[in-house]
C-alpha cells in the first residue's frame, strides 16, 4: 500500500487560540508559589499552544498517517533489520506494575523487573555466548562506546597506557570510528578484500602494540560471513588486542555462531534490530553490551544480581571498583528491555533458529530473483546471509538513473527504500535486508517493483528521477534547509489566554 | 579546461598567485563532487599555515571534506560572502567561489603544484 | 514460529530459486570449528502463557505505596489522549525518516517538539533529543570544550549524582578534566553552589574553564544562583551549562533568561512513565551560535519541488554517518517517540495546564512541609525550594526501611545515593507532586511520628 491521500497538517502552533484546551488538571491554589522568590520565577508564561482535546488528536492522528512504518508495509532496510514489532510486547511495557515503578525505588519494591532484567541478561550471555551482559547502554552506540571504555579500563589496568587505535574495515558503520574518537582513541581503517571479507594480512600490517581493539561487524556490512574471523581474532590476540563485534546484523547468526565463544571479547546487541523493540520514529532503542571473561571487572555498575535465597538486588555503590562507571542515569532502558525480554520468550531456543534461518532464506531469495533480471548488479554472487548488496552502477552507465532516484521511485510502489550508498565502498549501493516476517508474496511484489523501475529507467528516465510523484510530499530542498536552517517554528497565532490568576 | 591561470593539488584545491598573495578554492570537480555546499568554515585571519595543513572544512547536504593548504602562509583575507552565500562554491568554484588569500612563504611551492593539464589528466583519471 | 509467515511450500519454493538443497547449505560459510553450540533457553512460549509469566512479574513490583520519591525521574498525571496517540502504529513502529517523503509525520512531531522545548528553554535551537539527562548533559560540557576549545569544566556537587558520574565517565575515554564546585557549608545559602568557590576555580589561568555546569532546581530541590553563576562563567571566558527540570520551567526562570549558552535535562516528568530508569529524553539545546557543535539530530523545515511545506533532517554533516571519526558524537538515533510523547503531553494541557502541574506540585510540598514539621522533622536546608527538599532524619536509612512497611515511600536515602557528603548523611530526599494527595501526606506524617515515637 502506499502513502498517500492523508493531507499535510497545520503546525500545533498554528491550529492554537488562545482559551482552547483546559480540563485536565485542577487549577492551582493562588498562593501556591508565594514563598519562590520573584528573581526565580518566569516573568512571561512560555508560548505553548492551546488546543482543545479534538483539535489535538485531529493534529497527531492525522499527521500519523503520513508516516509509513512497519504497521503499514515493507521496508527491505539493510543493517536496520525492519522486523515485524509484536503487538504483546507493547501491552507488557505498559503492566502498571512496570511503568509505574521508580528507577530508584528500594530493591524490595523491585523484584519483578529486576527478575526480569536477570533473566533477560541470562538469555543474553546464552545467546551470544558472552559470561556477562550490561543492559545499561540506551543504545547501540551508546553500547559500542561501553565496550571500548572497557576495552581501554582493560589495558590501563595492565599499565598499558599506549595502546590508543582502533582498527576497522572500512565497510563500518560510522558509528565505530566516531566512537573510537569519543573514547580518545585514533581510528586506522583497513581495505576490504575484494571478496567483501576482510583482509587479514592487511589489518596484520597495523596490528601492534599500540592496537587497543578491533571492531568488526560479523557478518559484514556487506551481509557476508566472516570466513577468516578465526585467523584474524588470532592476529589481533596475538598483539595484545581485544576484538569488539558490532552486533547490528545479529539477526543472521542466531543459534549459529555465538560471538563470545568463537573469541571476541565484547559486543553490542541492537535490541531495536535482532529483537523487534520498536523503531519509534527514531528511537528509542537499547544497546546491551556483553563481555567475555577478561572485561567482566569493567562493566558499568550497577549490575543486578541474584542472591543465594533467590532475591535480586542492584549492586551496591563502590562494590565493584574496577567498574567504568556509569554511561547514563539509573539503570537502563528498563521499558524497552520488557518488549524485547517477550519477545525472546515468545521465541525460546528452537524459533529464534528459525528467525535466522528464514533472515537468510528470504535474503537469498530476494538477491536470486534480483540477479535473475539482471536489472541490477549483484558484486557478491556467493550466499548471502540476511541482507546483500544490489548496485545501480551499470544502470546508471546506462540511463543515468542512480539509486537515489530507484529508491525514490520504490516508494510510488508503496514500499519504503533499502539502505542506500552504504557501505561506503560499493557504488551506487542498496543494501537489501527483508527479515524473516515478510510473507514470499511481499518479497515476490519487491522484486518485481524493482526490476519495473530498471525498464522504467530505460524507457522514460525522468519518470524515474522525479520520483516520487505519489507521497504526501515530493523530492525536498535539503540544500535550502541546511543553508538556512529553520529549527523552530516562531510566533504564535495570537496570544495566549491570561491566566486566570 | 580548467583556468591555466593557476595552479592544482591532488586534493582538488586550487590556487593563484598575485605578486605576494595567494588566493585559494576548490576546483568545480570537488564541487560537483560535494554536491549543493551549505558551510564553508574558514580560519581565522592571521593564522599561520604550513602546506597541506587544514585549514578548513566544507559541507554538502551528505559530504564532508577537509580543505588543506596548497602551500604554506599566513592568512591574510577570508570570503565573508560564503557565510551567507555558501552556494557560490558551486556556481563559481574559480572566482566570486574563492575561500582564503594567503601571504606566500615559498613561491617554489607553487611551482612544484600540478599545472592545469596535469590536473586535467588526474581528474581524466578518477 | 510466533510472527513468521513462511509455510514448508514458501521455504521449498524459496530454496528451489536459490538452488540450494537445505537452509542448512546457507550457512556452511561459517567454519565449523566456530559453529555455535546449541542454544540452551526455554522453549518457545506461547501467548497465553507468556502473558501471565508477564503478569506474574509485573505485580512483584509494589507501586502502591504513597510515594515522595523524585531525585530525577517524576510521577505526574498523564492524560487518557496521550497514550492512545502514542499506541498509533504509524508512530512506534515507523523508522528514522531518512525517506522524508513518507516520514512527514515524524518529521513535524520532531520539529514540534524542538520549538516546545525551545519555548520551555528560551534558547534559539534544540536537538531531536538525546538518551537522557545524564548523556545531555555529558554531551553538553563535551560541547563546550569544544566550543571554547578549552579542556577543563567545572560541575557543582548539586548536579545529580548520576549525572556527575555520567560525565566523569565520558570524559575518561576524552583526557579532558572534570572539577567539582562545593557546596556553601553553613548559613542561609546552605546546599547551595558556593560562588566565591566557583570565582575562585575559575581564576586558575593555567587551567581555563570551558563550561560551568549547574542545576536548576538543584539535585537537593534547591533554587541555585543561576544569573550570578552565569556572569562569573562568561567574565572568565566559560560558557554557561544549565541542567533543567521541564515541568519546572512551566513557572521558573528558563535558562535562556539567566545567560545559560547550553541547557540540558532531563524530559521524563513530561508525562512519561517511570519504568523503572528509562527509556527516557535527553533534553539538549543551545544558542543559535553554537548549533554546529550540536551533537545529535536536528529536523528543519523546507519546501519540495512543488513548493509545498515539508521537514526534513538537517544539518545532517555533523552527524557520525558523515563525519565519521571526526563527529562530535557518535550518536545515531534519538529518543524520537518520547520526544512525541513529550510533546503531546506538553500539547495537551497547554501552557495553563503546565503551570498547574508545577504550581499544585509546589503546593503539595509547602503542604508536607508543614506536615513534617508539625511532627518536628525539619527541613535540612533553609533556601528557596519548588517541590523538592531534603528532610533530616536522625538514622534515616533504617526509618525509611521501617516506613516501607507503613505502606510509605519516603524519598531518597541519601546517605546511599551521594556517600560522601556526611552533610547530608541523615538526610531524605522527599518531593510532592500533582499526584500526591493530602491523604499520602497524611500518612507520611503519621507514620514517621509513630517511627520517632513522636
Amino acid at each position: 500500500m502506499s502513502v498517500t491521500g492523508p493531507r499535510l497538517q497545520p503546525t500545533i502552533f498554528e491550529r492554537s487560540r488562545p482559551g482552547r484546551g483546559g480540563g485536565k488538571i485542577p487549577h492551582a491554589p493562588k498562593d501556591a508559589l508565594a514563598r519562590v522568590p520573584a528573581e526565580h520565577l518566569r516573568a512571561t508564561p512560555p508560548a505553548l499552544p492551546e488546543l482543545n482535546e479534538p483539535e489535538l488528536v485531529r493534529h497527531y492522528v492525522n499527521l500519523s498517517q503520513l508516516n509509513y512504518a512497519v504497521d503499514t508495509g515493507f521496508y527491505p532496510l539493510g543493517s536496520c533489520t525492519m522486523k515485524w514489532n509484536p503487538k504483546l510486547n507493547e501491552w507488557a511495557a505498559r503492566l502498571p506494575g512496570f511503568a509505574g515503578l521508580h528507577p530508584l525505588a528500594p530493591d524490595a519494591l523491585a523484584q519483578g523487573t529486576l527478575q526480569l532484567l536477570w533473566e533477560l541478561e541470562q538469555i543474553l550471555c546464552e545467546v551470544s555466548g558472552m559470561r556477562a551482559v550490561s543492559l545499561q547502554p540506551a543504545a547501540g552506540a551508546h553500547g559500542e562506546l561501553t565496550g571500548i571504555l572497557m576495552v581501554r579500563a582493560y589495558h590501563h589496568a595492565r599499565g598499558d597506557h599506549g595502546r590508543n587505535e582502533v582498527v576497522v574495515p572500512d565497510s563500518a558503520h560510522g558509528t565505530n570510528p566516531a566512537t573510537a574518537t569519543m573514547a580518545g582513541m585514533r581510528t586506522v581503517s583497513v581495505p576490504t578484500a575484494p571478496d567483501g571479507g576482510v583482509d587479514v594480512a592487511a589489518f596484520r600490517a597495523v596490528l601492534g602494540p599500540q592496537t587497543a581493539a578491533i571492531m568488526i561487524t560479523n557478518p559484514s556490512t556487506m551481509g557476508l560471513f566472516e570466513s577468516r574471523i578465526e585467523e584474524l581474532l588470532e592476529a589481533v590476540h596475538a598483539v595484545g588486542a581485544l576484538a569488539y563485534m558490532d552486533g547490528a546484523n545479529l539477526n543472521a547468526i542466531l543459534g549459529r555462531f555465538k560471538p563470545g565463544e568463537a573469541g571476541f571479547d565484547v559486543m553490542h546487541i541492537n535490541t531495536h534490530k535482532t529483537f523487534s523493540t520498536p523503531h519509534g520514529g527514531g528511537g528509542p532503542g537499547a544497546g546491551p553490551v556483553g563481555v567475555g571473561p577478561a572485561l567482566l571487572p569493567y562493566l558499568p555498575a550497577p549490575r543486578v544480581l541474584r542472591e543465594a535465597d533467590g532475591r535480586f538486588r542492584l549492586e551496591r555503590a563502590g562494590e565493584r571498583p574496577t567498574s567504568i562507571g556509569r554511561l547514563r542515569s539509573f539503570i537502563g532502558s528498563s521499558g524497552v528491555l520488557v518488549r524485547a525480554y517477550a519477545y525472546l520468550r515468545t521465541h525460546g531456543a528452537s524459533g529464534l533458529r528459525e528467525v535466522t534461518d528464514d533472515a537468510v532464506l528470504a535474503a537469498n531469495y530476494l538477491k536470486a530473483r534480483i540477479a535473475a533480471s539482471g536489472a541490477y548488479d549483484i558484486p557478491f554472487e556467493g550466499p548471502c546471509k540476511h541482507e546483500f548488496i544490489a548496485s545501480a552502477a551499470s544502470l546508471k552507465k546506462k540511463t543515468g538513473v542512480r539509486t537515489l532516484d530507484v529508491a525514490k521511485r520504490l516508494l510510488d510502489h508503496g514500499f519504503h527504500a533499502p539502505t542506500i550508498y552504504f557501505p561506503l565502498t560499493i557504488d551506487e549501493a542498496m543494501l537489501i535486508e527483508p527479515t524473516e516476517t515478510e510473507s514470499i508474496e511481499t518479497l515476490d511484489a519487491f522484486a518485481d517493483a524493482l526490476v519495473a523501475i530498471a525498464e522504467e529507467a530505460e524507457r522514460e528516465p525522468d519518470v524515474v528521477t522525479s520520483a516520487p510523484h505519489t507521497a504526501p510530499v515530493r523530492r525536498l530542498d535539503e540544500a535550502g534547509a541546511a543553508r538556512n536552517p529553520n529549527l523552530r517554528w516562531r510566533g504564535m497565532t495570537g496570544e495566549l489566554a491570561p491566566c486566570p490568576d | 579546461m580548467v583556468p591555466t591561470d593557476r595552479r592544482y593539488t591532488k586534493d582538488h584545491e586550487w590556487v593563484r598567485v598575485d605578486g605576494e598573495i595567494a588566493t585559494v578554492g576548490i576546483t568545480q570537480y570537488a564541487a560537483e563532487q560535494l554536491g549543493d555546499v551549505v558551510f564553508v568554515e574558514l580560519p581565522d585571519v592571521g593564522r599561520a599555515l604550513s602546506q597541506h595543513a587544514t585549514f578548513g572544512v566544507v559541507e554538502s547536504v551528505k559530504a564532508v571534506s577537509d580543505l588543506y593548504a596548497p602551500i604554506a602562509g599566513e592568512v591574510r583575507a577570508t570570503n565573508g560572502e560564503l557565510g551567507k552565500a555558501p552556494e557560490l562554491v558551486n556556481q563559481d568554484p574559480y572566482e566570486a567561489g574563492w575561500m582564503i588569500r594567503v601571504s606566500v612563504a615559498d613561491p617554489g611551492e607553487v611551482d612544484r603544484l600540478l599545472d592545469a593539464t596535469a590536473y586535467e589528466q588526474l581528474i581524466a583519471e578518477a | 514460529m510466533a510472527y513468521g509467515p513462511h509455510t514448508d511450500a514458501d521455504r521449498a519454493r524459496m530454496l528451489e530459486t536459490i538452488g540450494a538443497a537445505s537452509i542448512d547449505d546457507l550457512f556452511a560459510d561459517i567454519p565449523a570449528a566456530l559453529r555455535a553450540s546449541e542454544l540452551r533457553l526455554d522453549p518457545p512460549e506461547p501467548e497465553l502463557e507468556l502473558a501471565a509469566r508477564l503478569q506474574g512479574l509485573a505485580a512483584r513490583n509494589r507501586t502502591d505505596l504513597a510515594s515522595f520519591l523524585g531525585a530525577g525521574a517524576y510521577r505526574h498525571f498523564s492524560p487518557a489522549a496521550v497514550d492512545q496517540i502514542l499506541l498509533r502504529g504509524e508512530w512506534y513502529t515507523a523508522y528514522t525518516p531518512y525517506q522524508p517523503e513518507v516520514s512527514q509525520g515524524t518529521l513535524q512531531s520532531i520539529y514540534e517538539y524542538e520549538s516546545l522545548i525551545s519555548e520551555l528553554l528560551d534558547l534559539d535551537v534544540v536537538s531531536a533529543s538525546h538518551y537522557d539527562g545524564a548523556a545531555a548533559t555529558a554531551e553538553a560540557a563535551l560541547m563546550a570544550c569544544r566550543a571554547t576549545r578549552r579542556e577543563r569544566v567545572l560541575v557543582s556537587r548539586a548536579v545529580h549524582p548520576h549525572y556527575r558520574a555520567t560525565m566523569e565517565t565520558y570524559f575518561a575515554g576524552s583526557g579532558l578534566r572534570l572539577d567539582e564546585i562545593p557546596l556553601v557549608a553553613d548559613g542561609p545559602g546552605a546546599g547551595t553552589t558556593d560562588l566565591a568557590a566557583l570565582e575562585a576555580l575559575l581564576a586558575d589561568e593555567a587551567a581555563p574553564v570551558a563550561g560551568v555546569v549547574l542545576a536548576q532546581p538543584s539535585f537537593y530541590g534547591l533554587l541555585e544562583p543561576m544569573s550570578e553563576s552565569g556572569r562569573l562563567a562568561h567574565a572568565a571566558g566559560a560558557l554557561f551549562v544549565a541542567v533543567v527540570e521541564p515541568v519546572s520551567l512551566g513557572v521558573l526562570a528558563p535558562p535562556g533568561a539567566y545567560g545559560a549558552d547550553i541547557a540540558a535535562g532531563e524530559g521524563q516528568p513530561l508525562g512519561i512513565p517511570l519504568q523503572y530508569g528509562g527509556p527516557y529524553l535527553g533534553i539538549l539545546g543551545c544558542t543559535d551560535a553554537l548549533v554546529r557543535q550540536l551533537p545529535g539530530r536536528l529536523v528543519g523545515m523546507t519546501t519540495d519541488v512543488d513548493g509545498k511545506r515539508a521537514f526534513v533532517m538537517t544539518l545532517q554533516a555533523r552527524e557520525q554517518h558523515i563525519r565519521r571519526e571526526k563527529a562530535a558524537s557518535n550518536i545515531c538515533t534519538n529518543q524520537a517517540l518520547l520526544a512525541l510523547a513529550a510533546s503531546v503531553w506538553l500539547a495537551t494541557l497547554g501552557p495553563h495546564g503546565l503551570r498547574d502541574v508545577a504550581a499544585i506540585g509546589a503546593a503539595r510540598a509547602s503542604e508536607l512541609e508543614a506536615a513534617l514539621g508539625a511532627i518536628g522533622v525539619e527541613r535540612l536546608h533553609a533556601g528557596a525550594y519548588l517541590n523538592e527538599f531534603v528532610i533530616d532524619v536522625p538514622d534515616a536509612r533504617a526509618v525509611h526501611t521501617r516506613l516501607l512497611d507503613r505502606g510509605v515511600l519516603a524519598g531518597l536515602v541519601l546517605a546511599d545515593a551521594v556517600p560522601d557528603d556526611p552533610s547530608v548523611a541523615d538526610g531524605l530526599l522527599v518531593c510532592a507532586t500533582e499526584t500526591t494527595t493530602s491523604a499520602d501526606i497524611v500518612a507520611f506524617a503519621g507514620a514517621l511520628a509513630a517511627e520517632l515515637g513522636r
